[in-house]
């Protein structure tokens, strides 16, 4: 059970939350000059990255607002809340990247790849 | 020869007695007493069988570690199976038995399977019984490999409490790094929370003993819970730690001696983990004898039970440990010998003791029962052979934080490496072990930089040598005794290419049992490490995750079972149903009547011909209320609502659909307008929340929300619908002061009046074909409504309208249930509702998606009807329409809805049919079950079809 800073009431149980979407994916503002591919694009193509991760949430049993958060999926560190229109933050997640992979001894599970900080956008 | 009770010592109620049984056989402890130190106390040697080789098995541990005593527990007339005999309280009246036995443990009838145990090596059942198919034989190895037995009759209560908590610091472990740390952070002003699982502090000083701050450890431990107390801080016994989960939650299970158990949710500040350490086992051929027990075990059983393991004591140790163990055996009036595996040791210099050094049992002789130790040409008659192979970190709750780890050479064990900023580790935990390093380690991490409590004298240093597992010893040396898992099979995993150290658990089943090896893991990977030429950290650990314990599923559920899993939601007028023996069931997360009076099927009938004939009344509360307001709530209603709703009149209502961004049908209802800025959306029942959140969504994120507000008024308000021709003339007879004017309102037109001071909504809007009125008022006047209403009932051949007549007479309209009569494929244009999208040219919530080639394709399922025989049994719901295709039988679309109709006498049903306004008049086959039927595809609406009788 996650514990969500809402930018709004501040720290509040997840329980009290509602996952939206995956945040920054805009509306095209003319759907008329997308091709067929570009609208389904729109419609049902979202990112799934093993880290940083922007996504909407709204506070369903509280205040009723959207707001943004970035979330290491690997870990659940929740690293920045912002309001819907504020541009997103920069951040730099803390490693480890995965609860399991992060100690030299911990995990036995090989099959878990670990990105470490020398392997990022190589 | 086996255990026994000294006369006197130990800390249990030697007043009072207490009666219970082992398998059948009468016994007596004290309050105070486990089972398992019940059972020692009577000289029981055999608990159980083991899971695979049926196995004789002792007691090895005497808490959480045990991996033997496993018992299903009758009391008070129901059975708890798979109960720990050493976590679980003596109580007078239990009977208990050994799992996996018949009839029992000592008297196994499968005891002789074990002799072909080489045929039965890891992974034989997945290579055996794969042919023809495992089903086949499983059941028989499910009865045959198993633990206790399910008590059908055994509901738990669901009584079990969960309660919030937060603290500045919460402390696992009352122990002596546990207490140290939080009276040092008590003393410095923080909220402590400190849990421990036994039911007293001190942890093992509860067994070992010591002097601090120059006075008995007692003193000082009550000190220290006082300190906490006085500063605002909790101390909780008998609870267990289990699990570290999202953001540092901390779940505990907390067994109380009075009342039901809770769950403790808990959300530190901080957390500071000091949960000891659990002794290693030694591995020798045979170490699984009854007989064979951890020595600090033996340690806590005398000390807290006064109960002596056995009286020809063998010890044997590769640390210091055991030697105060030693001591305290033959004090107690044990024949005791030592063996050492090492050369030398302070504690070995200071013992009375005969030791012998440099030696370590290479097998356990006897058969059911321990009759003495072989080490190498040594041999030793002892009826109990207790063992130290080392200590190892109780770091679980730091793995499932997602701590590191490091190997510590001269500990032999893993330890807690590097920091997270929300845990840290003390104590023995931390590899701080013996009294004086634990005391210093806690007291620091409480956060007082001073000096730690000083300790007495007599507490010897902890030097141990490794003592791993030989793969090359001969016989079979256990390394899991609960899961049955030997070196043999570790060997035969890594052979097989098992060598992970995951792998290796999931094919022997190593540490999957339900003690999660808490005293077999750190033998297992030293074994593998041994076997493939790596070292111990190379090899790693498998992942630690929650429970740390079996907690049981009542603790975790709550009280969040039966009608409380998933409440529903109440009307206001129930009781006003329930007078009138409405049969209530749940609609849409709603508790609603589905009819009124005993006989169903026939009140069902009557109530939709009363509807059509006279007027029905029906509880319409759970509709959608949500009020859009504002500058701008015209255009976000635009943009919601397939249909245009700018367009619409001050005082009219419009049906719409609402789409999603795929443009599928997610749900309708009746948008009205009661002022140029002030709308009402009346949407379905079932999906008021979801219509909200993409109101929300849409004013949050397109609209400026200081111009366009959503207040979702759906619980505040009762909504009454009066349906039927003689509607009318019920509102007339029954509220005389309505205006003439709402009585007149048009089809499709609303207003806002006010009866008995009350504010009352009256909306023409009809979900039956007929003439019907909505009235909606504040709950608090929905009971004298629905009172004068019904009163007018009897007069006019009328009635109360229950839901399932209701979705009958919708079917007969051909109105669709979104969601029932339409599919996650299903757009506006298949239930004929062409209209926007050819005329809309202003952007709406998924319109872009009506105009791919697969919204506009020609073999697009589209709701109908269809008809079959007059005296033919209506179409099963979910009977598949069919063409015939090569052969085979290819779905054209199936049946959503059918009923009998009181009305038209005959069967009526509603399908998403490929193609199928193209087919009207065409009869096509349906299937379902086996059984094949036929009908002809028809228009939707069966009753009606020119709509005279909305204003009847
Ligand atoms: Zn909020």
């Amino acid at each position: 059970m996650f514990l969500i800073p809402c930018p709004y009431c501040g720290e509040r149980d997840q329980s009290e939350f509602a996952y939206a979407y995956q945040a920054h994916v805009h509306r095209p503002k003319d759907p008329d000059r997308l091709t067929d591919k570009e609208w389904a694009d729109f419609v049902f193509i979202r990112d799934n990255p093993k880290g940083v991760f922007a996504e909407r949430w709204i506070h369903a049993a509280g205040c009723r607002r959207y707001f943004n958060l970035m979330r290491n999926t690997a870990t659940d560190e929740i690293l920045a809340v912002y309001r819907i229109d504020e541009p997103q933050p920069k951040v730099e997640p803390a490693l480890p990247a995965t609860p399991s992979g992060e100690a030299p001894i911990g995990s036995g599970n090989d099959a878990v790849k670990v990105v470490k900080p020398a392997e990022r956008g190589s | 020869m086996s255990g026994y009770r000294l006369s006197d010592g130990g800390l249990t109620d030697r007043g009072t007695t207490l009666r219970f049984s082992f398998d059948g056989t009468a016994m007596s402890g004290h309050s105070g007493d486990t089972i398992a130190s019940a059972l020692l106390a009577n000289g029981v040697r055999i608990v159980g069988r083991s899971f695979k080789y049926h196995r004789p098995r002792g007691l090895w541990g005497a808490w959480v570690e045990d991996p033997n005593g496993i018992v299903d527990v009758a009391w008070n007339g129901r059975t708890t199976p798979n109960l720990r005999a050493t976590t679980e309280p003596l109580i007078n009246g239990q009977e208990v038995r050994s799992v996996n036995a018949a009839p029992t443990a000592a008297g196994d009838r499968w005891r002789k399977l074990d002799l072909v145990s080489r045929f039965l090596p890891a992974g034989f059942y997945y290579k055996t019984f794969m042919w023809p198919r495992w089903e086949r034989y499983e059941p028989r190895i499910r009865a045959l490999a198993g633990l206790g037995r399910l008590d059908p009759g055994h509901e738990p209560a669901a009584d079990c409490a969960q309660v919030n908590a937060r603290c500045d610091l919460l402390v696992v472990g009352a122990g002596p790094a546990g207490l140290a740390a939080a009276r040092a952070a008590a003393a410095r002003g923080e909220t402590v929370l400190l849990v421990d699982d036994q039911d007293a502090p001190g942890g093992a000083l509860r067994w070992r003993g010591g002097t601090i701050a120059g006075s008995d450890w007692r003193d000082w431990a009550e000190d220290a819970v006082s300190t906490i107390k006085a500063a605002g801080g909790r101390v909780l016994f008998r609870t267990t730690a289990y699990g570290v989960y999202d953001h540092g939650l901390v779940c505990a299970w907390r067994r109380r001696e009075a009342g039901p158990d809770q769950l403790w949710r808990i959300r530190p500040g901080r957390t500071l983990l000091a949960a000891g350490a659990i002794e290693r086992p030694l591995t020798f051929a045979d170490n699984d004898r009854p007989g064979v027990m951890s020595a600090d075990a033996a340690l806590r059983y005398l000390r807290l039970y006064a109960v002596v393991a056995g009286r020809r004591i063998a010890v044997a140790t590769n640390n210091d440990a055991a030697y105060p163990v030693a001591a305290a055996l033959a004090q107690a009036g044990a024949d005791v010998s030592v063996l050492d595996s090492r050369d030398d040791s302070l504690a070995m210099a200071e013992c009375a003791l005969a030791v012998e050094r440099n030696t370590l049992p290479s097998a356990a002789l006897g058969q059911e029962d321990l009759t003495g130790v072989l080490a190498g040409d040594l041999r030793l008659e002892a009826d109990t052979l207790l063992v130290s192979g080392g200590w190892t970190p109780t770091i679980h709750l730091w793995r499932h934080a997602g701590g590191g780890l490091r190997y510590d050479e001269r500990l032999a064990a893993f330890l807690p490496e590097g920091g997270m900023p929300a845990m840290r580790v003390a104590g023995a935990a931390n590899g701080a072990f013996g009294l004086a390093a634990a005391l210093a380690d806690g007291h620091a991490a409480g956060g007082d930089d001073g000096p730690a409590p000083p300790v007495g004298e007599g507490h010897a240093s902890y030097a141990i040598r490794p003592a791993w597992p030989d793969p090359a010893g001969s016989g079979r040396a256990w390394i899991d005794q609960q899961s049955d898992v030997t070196v043999k099979d570790v060997a035969l995993a890594a052979r097989e290419g098992f060598r992970s150290v995951e792998h290796l658990k999931r094919y022997t089943t190593l540490g999957m049992a339900t003690d999660q090896g808490k005293t077999s893991n750190m033998a297992g990977l030293a074994a593998m490490a041994s076997i493939t030429g790596r070292a111990i950290p190379e090899v790693g650990t498998t992942t630690f995750r929650p429970p740390y314990v079996p907690v049981p599923l009542p603790v975790i559920a709550g009280r969040r079972r039966g009608q409380l899993f998933n409440p529903p939601k109440r009307l206001e007028l129930e009781g006003r149903h329930r007078e009138a023996v409405a049969g209530l069931r749940e609609y849409g997360g709603w508790l609603r009547p589905s009819w009124y009076g005993a006989d169903g099927a026939a009140a069902i009938d009557a109530e939709a011909r009363a509807a059509r004939r006279a007027v029905g009344l029906l509880d319409a509360s759970p509709l959608g209320k949500i009020e859009v307001i504002g500058p701008d709530a015209a255009a976000l209603l635009d943009f919601e609502c397939y249909n245009r709703v700018s367009t619409l009149k001050v005082g009219r209502a419009r049906y719409v659909l609402m789409l999603t961004e795929a443009g599928i049908v997610y749900d309708d209802g009746v948008v009205m307008r009661l002022a140029e800025d002030r709308f009402i959306v009346s949407c379905s029942s079932a999906h008021v929340a979801g219509v909200r959140m993409r109101l929300e969504e849409w004013r949050q994120d397109r609209f400026d929300p200081a111009r366009v507000f959503i207040h979702d008024a759906t619980a505040h308000w009762a909504t009454i619908a009066a349906t039927g021709p003689k509607s009318r003339d019920l509102l007339e007879a029954t509220l005389p002061a309505l205006p003439r004017q709402a009585l007149d309102l048009a089809h499709m037109a609303v207003t806002e009046t006010a009866l008995d001071d009350a504010p009352l909504r009256i909306a023409r809007v009809s979900f039956t074909g007929e003439r019907s009125y909505e009235l909606s008022v504040p709950q608090s006047a929905a009971a004298a409504l629905w009172d004068r209403l019904t009163a007018g009932l009897a007069t006019l051949g009328g009635c109360r309208l229950g839901l399932e007549a209701l979705l009958i007479l919708r079917a007969e309209k051909g109105y669709p249930i979104i969601g029932k009569d339409t599919d996650g494929l299903t757009m506006p244009h298949d239930l004929g509702m062409t209209g926007p999208m050819k005329k809309r040219e202003d952007e709406f919530a998924g319109r872009r998606a009506l105009f791919t080639p697969q919204a506009r394709g020609a073999d697009r399922r589209q709701l109908v009807g269809l008809a079959v025989d007059e005296s033919a049994e209506p179409l099963p719901t979910g009977a598949h329409g069919y063409a015939p295709s090569g052969g085979r039988r290819r779905s054209i679309g199936y049946v959503t809805s059918s009923y009998l109709s009181p009305e038209l006498g005959r069967p009526i049903a509603l399908a998403l049919i490929e193609n199928g306004r193209e087919r009207l008049g065409e009869r096509i086959p349906l299937v379902h079950l086996d059984a094949t039927f036929e009908a002809m595809v028809t228009s939707p609406v069966a009753y009606d079809p020119a709509g005279m009788r909305l204003d009847a």
